[in-house]
This record gives C-alpha cells, sequence and structure tokens, in this order.
C-alpha cells in the first residue's frame, strides 16, 4: 500500500500533460530515481525534444525506481485508465522481460529504446516489438571482432550474473578469434572487484573484456587501473558514456569500447541532436539520450504516414520509417525482420578533448550489423 | 593457485569486512542503546562519500574530504536526530521501519536534486596509489591496507571509548536499561544523540573510504546496509565485538566463496554450469551463515540472550 501510493504520488509530480489532440498517447516508463536515475533522465529526455514540435503526441511518464513489480504496475495502469498507444522507456532487460510480452499482447505497441534481450528477439518476438537501439549482443559482439583485429589472443572475461550478463559475454565469445583464459560471473550490483582483479593479475591473459553496466562498471575501472594491472580493457559503451566518464576519471583514458552512436559521427541529423540537446538540457547527449531521440523520431515520422487507429497500417509505417523520413543520429539505420536495428556498429577511444574526457571514433567495427536470432523469430 | 593468491585474497576479504564493521558498528551501536532500527543508516553511507567528492573536487586534497566524511554525516544525523528520530523511540518497530524508509527517499531525492542523477568523482590520492610488496612476495594494494588500518584503529578506539570511559558506561548501563539510566539522572536524549551521530559519522567514513574505490552515486548505501544487517544479526543485536567478529567473517566469507565456489564446481560438473551454480551460491554465501548461525544461536554470536 505504501509503495502504491509512494509511486503514485511520484507517478503524479512526473506526469507532463500536452493539451492538444488525443491523437497518440505514449506511456514512458523509465528508471527516474535512485541508482541508474541517469539513464532514464537521459532516455525521457531525448525522447521529448524528438517530438516537442509534434503537438499530437501526448507523454505520460511514469517511474519504475529499477523494480520489475512497479514497472508491470506502471503499464497495467497507462494501459487501462491512461488509453496509450504506445509504450516504450525501459532501461533494463529484466523490466523489458517482465512488461514487454503483456503490453505487446494486449494490443500495444512497444518500442524499446535500450534493452533488447535475446528472448525478445528469437523465440518471443512480437509483430508490436520494436527494438530502435540493439539487440544485447551487439556492441559486444564488436567488441570481441575488434579485440581479435587488435591481435589478442586470450582474453579474461567477465560480466554479472544476469541474463544481459551472459548475453554479454556470449556475443564477445562469438566474434572473438583467441581463447578464454578465464569467464567469471559477478553478482549484480557487485562493488568491490579485488577479488576478480587479483585473479586477474594472476593469470596469463593478454586482454581483458568486461561488461559492468552502471557504478558496476565505474567501480571496476578505478579499481583496475590502482591496481595497476598492465593489460589493455575493452569494453562495451555503457561504461564510458558521457555521464560515466567524469565519474571514472584519468583510469578510463585509452580505453576502447564499442558502441553504435558517437557524438562525432558526421551526419546533420546528429549534429542538430548533439546541439539541440546540449542547448535544450546544459549537458552533453549521451547514447541513451540519442536512443531516445530516435525513439521519438520514428513514432513522428509513422504519425506522417499512418493513423494509429490503424495498426497494421501504423505497424507498417514503423517498419518502413527509415525510407519514409526517419533519419537515425546514427546514420544508416533499417529494421530487421524481426523488428531490431541493422545498423554499424564502432570502435571509439576515450581521450581528453579540452580538459573533458570523451569518446573519438577510431573505426567502423561492424558493419551493416543485424542480429544473432533474426531466424529464431517466427512472427 | 599460489599461496601469494591466496593470502592477498585473505587480505582483500578482511578490508571488506573492516569496511561492513564501520558500517554495522554505528548500527548495532543505535539499535542496542535506542532500541531504533534505522533503515537510513545506508543514506549516511551515501552522504559520507558525496560529502567527500563535493571537499575533494573543491579544496583538491583528499584529508580534507576525508574529515568532511566524518562531519557532514554527524551533523545531519544530529539534526536528523532532533528532528524526527527522538520522536520514534517509544513507537513500536514497524512505525520506525516506516519513517526510516521515507528517510531513505528523502535522503536519495534531494542528493540526486542536488548533486544530479550521474555518479561522482572521487579518486584515492596518488600517494596511494599502487602497490606495497609485503613480506613474502605479496603484492597488495596500499589503499586497501591503508583501510584496513584504519578500521583496526576505529575498533580500538570503540573498545576504548565502550570500556574505559564515562560515555562508554553510560552506553552499556543504556543498552542493559533504559528506564534506570533516566531514573540515575543521565542526560538520556543528549547521550542518544551523540550515539547517533557517531553512528552516522562512522557510516560516512565508510562512504568516503570505499566511494574513492567504487563509484559515488545515488543509492550506493542500500546494498551495504543489508549486509551491514546480516553482521549484526550474526553478531549479535548490540554488540560492538559480535559486529566486529561478524564483519570480519562475512568479509572472509564472501571474498573466499567467490574465489573457491568455481573453482570448486568444476571439478564435478561442466565448467559453465559450474561458473554459474558457483558464482551464485557465492552470492548467497553471507544469507546462508546467517541462517546457520540463527539456528544454533538465535540471539548471534555475542548476543544477550
Amino acid at each position: 500500500m505504501f509503495k502504491k501510493s509512494i509511486s503514485t504520488f511520484i507517478l503524479f509530480l512526473l506526469t507532463i500533460s500536452y493539451a492538444y489532440g488525443d491523437k497518440v498517447k505514449v506511456g514512458m516508463i523509465t528508471t527516474l530515481s535512485g541508482g541508474g536515475s541517469g539513464l532514464g533522465i537521459d532516455i525521457r529526455d531525448g525522447f521529448a525534444l524528438a517530438v516537442k514540435d509534434e503537438p499530437n503526441i501526448e507523454i505520460i511518464s511514469g517511474d519504475d525506481q529499477r523494480k520489475p513489480d512497479i514497472a508491470v504496475q506502471l503499464a497495467d495502469k497507462m494501459i487501462q485508465s491512461d488509453k496509450v498507444d504506445i509504450i516504450t522507456g525501459i532501461v533494463w532487460s529484466n523490466l523489458a522481460m517482465a512488461v514487454v510480452p503483456a503490453v505487446v499482447n494486449q494490443g500495444k505497441f512497444y518500442l524499446s529504446p535500450n534493452a533488447g534481450p535475446s528472448l525478445l528477439a528469437g523465440k518471443k518476438c512480437h509483430k508490436n516489438y520494436f527494438n530502435i537501439a540493439w539487440q544485447n549482443d551487439n556492441l559486444h559482439e564488436a567488441a570481441g571482432g575488434y579485440a581479435s583485429s587488435a591481435g589478442f589472443k586470450n582474453s579474461f572475461i567477465i560480466a554479472p550474473n544476469y541474463p544481459a550478463g551472459k548475453d554479454a559475454l556470449t556475443g564477445y565469445k562469438r566474434y572473438f578469434k583467441g581463447s578464454i583464459e578465464n569467464e567469471v560471473y559477478t553478482k549484480l550490483g557487485q562493488t568491490d572487484y579485488a577479488a576478480e582483479i587479483a585473479k586477474i593479475r594472476a593469470s596469463n591473459a593478454d586482454s581483458v573484456y568486461f561488461f559492468l553496466p552502471g557504478g558496476m562498471g565505474i567501480a571496476f575501472i578505478k579499481q583496475f587501473s590502482q591496481a595497476q594491472v598492465d593489460l589493455p580493457l575493452v569494453g562495451p559503451a555503457f561504461s564510458f558514456d558521457q555521464g560515466i566518464l567524469k565519474a571514472v576519471g584519468n583510469a578510463a583514458l585509452g580505453v576502447k569500447n564499442t558502441s553504435q552512436w558517437s557524438k562525432d559521427i558526421e551526419n546533420a541529423e546528429n549534429k542538430k541532436f548533439v546541439e539541440d540537446f546540449q542547448s535544450a538540457y546544459g549537458r552533453l547527449p549521451s547514447l541513451y539520450a540519442s536512443q531516445g531521440y530516435d525513439t521519438g523520431k520514428i513514432i513522428v515520422s509513422a504519425m506522417a504516414n499512418a493513423s494509429i487507429k490503424d495498426m497494421d497500417a501504423f505497424r507498417e509505417a514503423l517498419k518502413n520509417a527509415p525510407s519514409q523520413g526517419f533519419k537515425s543520429t546514427r546514420g544508416k539505420f533499417s529494421f530487421s525482420s524481426n523488428h531490431h536495428p541493422i545498423q554499424d556498429i564502432y570502435v571509439r577511444e576515450v581521450v581528453e578533448e579540452n580538459g573533458t574526457l570523451t569518446n573519438k571514433l577510431i573505426s567502423s567495427g561492424l558493419v551493416d550489423h543485424s542480429n544473432f536470432y533474426v531466424d529464431q523469430c517466427k512472427m | 593457485m599460489s599461496l601469494q593468491l591466496f593470502i592477498e585474497q585473505l587480505l582483500n576479504g578482511i578490508q571488506f569486512g573492516f569496511m561492513l564493521f564501520l558500517m554495522s558498528a554505528g548500527l548495532t551501536l543505535i539499535f542496542g542503546v535506542m532500541g531504533l532500527i534505522n533503515l537510513a543508516h545506508g543514506s549516511f553511507f551515501m552522504i559520507g562519500a558525496f560529502s567527500a567528492s563535493f571537499v575533494a573536487g573543491l579544496t583538491g586534497n583528499f584529508f580534507l574530504a576525508i574529515l568532511a566524511s566524518l562531519i557532514f554525516p554527524a551533523l545531519i544525523g544530529i539534526m536528523v536526530e532532533f528532528s524526527i528520530i527522538r520522536k520514534l523511540y517509544e513507537r513500536d518497530h514497524l512505525d520506525q521501519v516506516l519513517a526510516t524508509f521515507a528517510l531513505i527517499l528523502i535522503f536519495s531525492e534531494a542528493t540526486r536534486y542536488i548533486f544530479g542523477a550521474f555518479p561522482l568523482f572521487l579518486d584515492i590520492p596518488n600517494i596511494l596509489q599502487g602497490n606495497i610488496l609485503l613480506p613474502g612476495e605479496i603484492v597488495y594494494s596500499k589503499y586497501r591496507l591503508i583501510i584496513i588500518i584504519i578500521g583496526l584503529f576505529i575498533a580500538l578506539g570503540l573498545y576504548f571509548l565502550i570500556n574505559r570511559t564515562l560515555l562508554g558506561i553510560q552506553i552499556k548501563a543504556g543498552q542493559n536499561d533504559r528506564q534506570m539510566i533516566r531514573v540515575l539522572g543521565i542526560n538520556i536524549s543528549r547521550l542518544y544523540t551523540i550515539v547517533f551521530a557517531m553512528g552516522a559519522a562512522l557510516a560516512g567514513l565508510a562512504g568516503a573510504l570505499i566511494g574513492a574505490i567504487q563509484s559515488v552515486e545515488v543509492g550506493m548505501g542500500e546494498p551495504v546496509l543489508i549486509l551491514a544487517f546480516v553482521v549484526i544479526v550474526i553478531g549479535g543485536i548490540g554488540s560492538i565485538k559480535g559486529a566486529l567478529i561478524g564483519a570480519l567473517l562475512i568479509g572472509v566469507l564472501d571474498t573466499m566463496a567467490r574465489l573457491f565456489l568455481p573453482i570448486f564446481f568444476e571439478l564435478i560438473m561442466e565448467t559453465s554450469q559450474a561458473l554459474s551454480l558457483g558464482s551464485s551460491l557465492a552470492s548467497m554465501s553471507a544469507y546462508l551463515l546467517m541462517a546457520l548461525v540463527l539456528i544454533f544461536r538465535p540471539t548471534g554470536l555475542f548476543g544477550k540472550k
């Protein structure tokens, strides 16, 4: 009861209502308070920026507090009493697994601006589910490919013990040609890696790959650097994002990481996005913000070509958005048959630019990359 | 596995244990003396880390930052004790849980409002970066060694305080019989404020010391708080000695389980299953120990019967 009234209260505070016609109602369920809220806030802000000139979109937003049960409650409320047409916003794979199947089975669209668990791309894919960010394995596959091309032969790999962690290491191994010295799964939320770093030091590995999102990654990089283990570190973009780099400090300098987006990808849409985001919110956008922005722009594009009242037409308009006016901040973008992006995944390096740590593109890792689960999806 | 690696891991476990001790010492004192279940204790851990990060950012001096991590949480502790906690001593535990849970939400969102949603930066000073060579060719992090030493000093200091000072006698008397020390004319509300502030300062110090090697972010205190509760249940509620032994037990057990369980299971099953099962079981180890202790000694190792 108590938890419920708190979440209703927060919901009330965060509900943004636009006083326009009721054309398309979007439910934004994302993490806005507590640990990990930086990610959700960026997705929400990126999305809001993308749709700010579209008077026919109404956003109802709610804070899931990174808890699956609250996310499910919010989705039920948004579908039943707010009558939303589209739900989006969820950051975490475990929350997405709890919410998405119920949403799409009730005849609503779900557009994922972040989480892309393998199950939703494969066996449990659905015609109403679109992923605008990536399938979970993608950035890790690119990292494995990069590690091979950089000449690494023997990797020590580490991830948290939960579905996305296993997807991550599977993705890395799928594209890494060398051998795996050791594979370590840590507790989700663990922030002390002394034991694991001692193991790394004692091993014969020539490279370390880690997937530790949020505070876990900050802790790992700092401790790894403090322990002065002299091995190259590779990771996905999540641990080297704009918001995180400040907290990691110089320990991140020179680390190679993989991302589908970077603020220095050259195209008009990206330039406009980075400038608009900075002037609207006074900070550099993160990859989460870019994903939220692209999600908003896809909806705007679909609305121009179909009415939400006709679900089949709207679904086609979403699917064909990349060829009907939607321009991604990442440049090339299209959907695979299981509604996940086909896109380039880049390798970036952490550099210092005018006293601020940021990322610089150094090469394109995987070109026109789709996902492994296309064949498992029967729509 | 070499002996050096084993000893290094043992030291890691002890270091983790001392961190838990700093958290649980305050928690157990507050519960023992005032009978208060303080869920907001983890917030002081967070406040300590944020004050340290803020002061380090302003002055660039890590030692001032550590000082701030003691002072700010203590001051905020005093304010909160005065305004809110004081009204909770006579209420039942459910009310205390409810009110201190509300404090967690208020502290977390206030911190996010002031410092933003992204983690802050706090690093250890250059002089403490890197490793030191201990006897027997053991390479160990200087900073973690310092944490162990600070933990030892604080344990000794608390022992001295409880057993050799007037304040300590009052604390012990308060644990035994709250009514009686009030009747004896001791200013009980001052004693409560001091104990609460002390607990908050210790949690703040732990937050700053750990914040420098982990990430300073909103909500960082709650996972530690859960383990600190496990520690005081194992050690016996109200006992500082119990908190120390419990914390070291949990610290060493957790580290060793993470190291050895996957290796152990690899002997009897296929690698990928072994890794997954081993690491799952390792993250449960602290709770399994708690369950065991509760079966054989329901009041904890050093709890009152």
